[in-house]
């Protein structure tokens, strides 16, 4: 039986190509996938991601448990209203998941994580926390549901469907969040533009959904958010990183706050040895389609294909790839496509932010 | 979306329209492009390349997905539609005129296996449940 959103007949409504994704009855695109990309790089899409889970952790403890339980610091969060992006370890450092932390008022912390692994890190959270001497109230709030709208002309449409809402959000920086009447809104994304995510009572879901569509917002489905993700660089949990991997073989080295006097799950283990592999970009030099799973050949040994698609904004195929470590940029590899070996180029990513293309494309 | 009477088809989702110089044109089915989405490669068979029915000839991609694209009778490729190259978004918006190769039959036999109009909707209404 598949779990469905507060916008379940929303989607359907519009004629959703509906698929299960981790449990969950999804739209996977309204029409064109590749309209929907566009209209989020050119204007502004939203999407219902209710099927994330926000969990509340509170009380005097929380920030010792948080500190504990994620490889990022809290710490970082100087003041309520701030986010983080962090990844969540096992002892022996593979990924449990990866999340957003935001500091709320007084002592509580809110995350959002994979509505996939939503129940094994709630297991994971409440059993680190029942060995805590005076432990934390972990809250999971399957009343909230969550709408993410994107795209450069996002925030103003935003304020045109939720006015209420204008003056608490305005001021909102990147990676920063605002509680505001009913509703909790965070300038963050998953897209590689600029917008909202909206977390809100899931009675509230329908008429906000509306209002942005009166406002000019365009659905868009989880297969654009899927292209967007992977044109901005993001990873995404379960394929480019799982419990098999540590976020230094991932590209979140970035995400992991080695600072002295603090000892997080997973810690010692990403101490103990140097990674062997990395995860770097990769656009293809032929026409083709690079896709999961592919088995990448270069100079310093074999690697795979973690996330590979279409990139709707640069017309080409780009992938995220875990190769050898001593593999750099502007290397050259070649990728078994079926029955065919294709070239492609080691790049930089991400690959596109705020509408504009980073790495550049040879014309045909 | 009807499905065109004039047609023929097969269970891979490929259809078949019988010309007069006897020889085969044949795309997808407008089906067969719903469940993919959007089209971004299409890789068709080399001219002149000699196939046999149900033989692998070819590949077109979405976003989502690749799947193969079958023969739907044996023959020998004399014609592909190289303006898929750089617009395979035509068979999304009409997969019944974007045709991707045409085949002249070795096996003229073989045409009468092929699934007429009634036959395949029932396969896509069955694989619908």
């Amino acid at each position: 039986m598949l779990k469905h959103t507060p916008l379940i007949e929303v989607h359907r409504a519009l004629n959703a190509k509906l698929v299960d994704f981790g449990g969950w009855e999804m739209p996977l695109h309204y029409g064109s996938q590749i309209d929907e990309h566009h209209q989020v790089r050119r204007d502004a899409g939203m999407f219902d991601v209710s099927h994330m889970l926000v969990i509340d952790v509170e009380g005097e403890s929380a920030r010792a448990y948080l500190r504990t339980l994620l490889a990022n610091d809290v710490d970082r969060l100087q003041a309520p209203g701030r986010a983080l992006y962090s990844c969540m370890l096992r002892e022996d450092g593979g990924v449990i998941d990866d999340l957003i932390v935001y500091r709320c008022a007084g002592q509580s912390y809110r995350l959002v994580v994979n509505a996939g692994t939503a129940d094994k890190d709630l297991q994971w959270m409440q059993a680190q926390r029942d060995q805590m001497a005076s432990p934390p109230r972990i809250i999971p709030r399957h009343d909230l549901a969550m709408i993410a709208v994107q795209g450069p002309q996002a925030r103003q449409k935003f304020w045109l469907a939720s006015p209420a809402l204008r003056a608490a959000s305005e001021p909102l920086g990147v990676f920063h969040a605002v509680a505001a009447a009913d509703a909790f809104v965070a300038r963050t994304g998953y897209t590689g533009e600029d917008g909202f995510e909206v977390m809100l009572p899931a009675a509230l879901a329908r008429p906000m959904w509306q209002a942005l569509r009166d406002a000019g917002v365009a659905p868009a489905g989880l297969g654009a958010r899927d292209t967007l993700r992977l044109e901005a660089g993001m990873n995404l949990y379960g394929q480019d990183m799982d419990e098999s991997v540590t976020p230094l073989e991932a590209g979140l080295a970035w995400t992991v706050d080695l600072g002295a006097g603090r000892d997080f799950i997973g810690r010692a283990a990403l101490e103990s040895r140097a990674p062997v592999r990395r995860l770097c970009g990769l656009l293809l030099l032929e026409r083709g389609v690079l896709r999961a799973h592919q088995r990448v050949h270069t100079s310093h040994g074999p690697g795979e294909i973690t996330s590979g698609s279409f990139s709707p904004t640069l017309s080409r195929s780009i992938a995220l790839a875990r190769v050898p470590s001593a593999v750099t940029v502007g290397d050259d590899v070649a990728v078994d496509v079926r029955d065919r070996q294709l070239r492609a180029r080691v790049v930089k990513y991400p690959f596109v932010r705020n509408g504009r293309a980073l790495v550049e494309v040879a014309p045909d | 979306m009807s499905i065109p009477a004039d047609l023929k088809y097969t269970d891979t989702h490929e259809w078949v329209r019988i010309e007069k110089d006897g020889s085969l044109t044949i795309g997808i089915t407008h089906h067969a492009q719903d469940l993919l989405g959007d089209l971004v490669y299409v890789e068709n068979p080399k001219l002149g390349r000699t196939v046999r029915k149900g033989e692998e000839c070819g590949v077109v991609e979405s976003v989502k997905a690749a799947s193969d694209i079958y023969a739907p009778v044996s023959g020998e490729v004399v014609g592909v539609n190289e303006a898929l190259d750089e617009a395979p978004q035509q068979i999304n918006e009409s997969a019944y005129q974007a045709w991707m190769f045409r085949l002249k039959p070795s096996q003229p036999g073989e045409i009468e296996a092929l699934l007429d109009a009634a036959a395949y909707q029932k396969l896509v209404e069955a694989e619908a449940h």
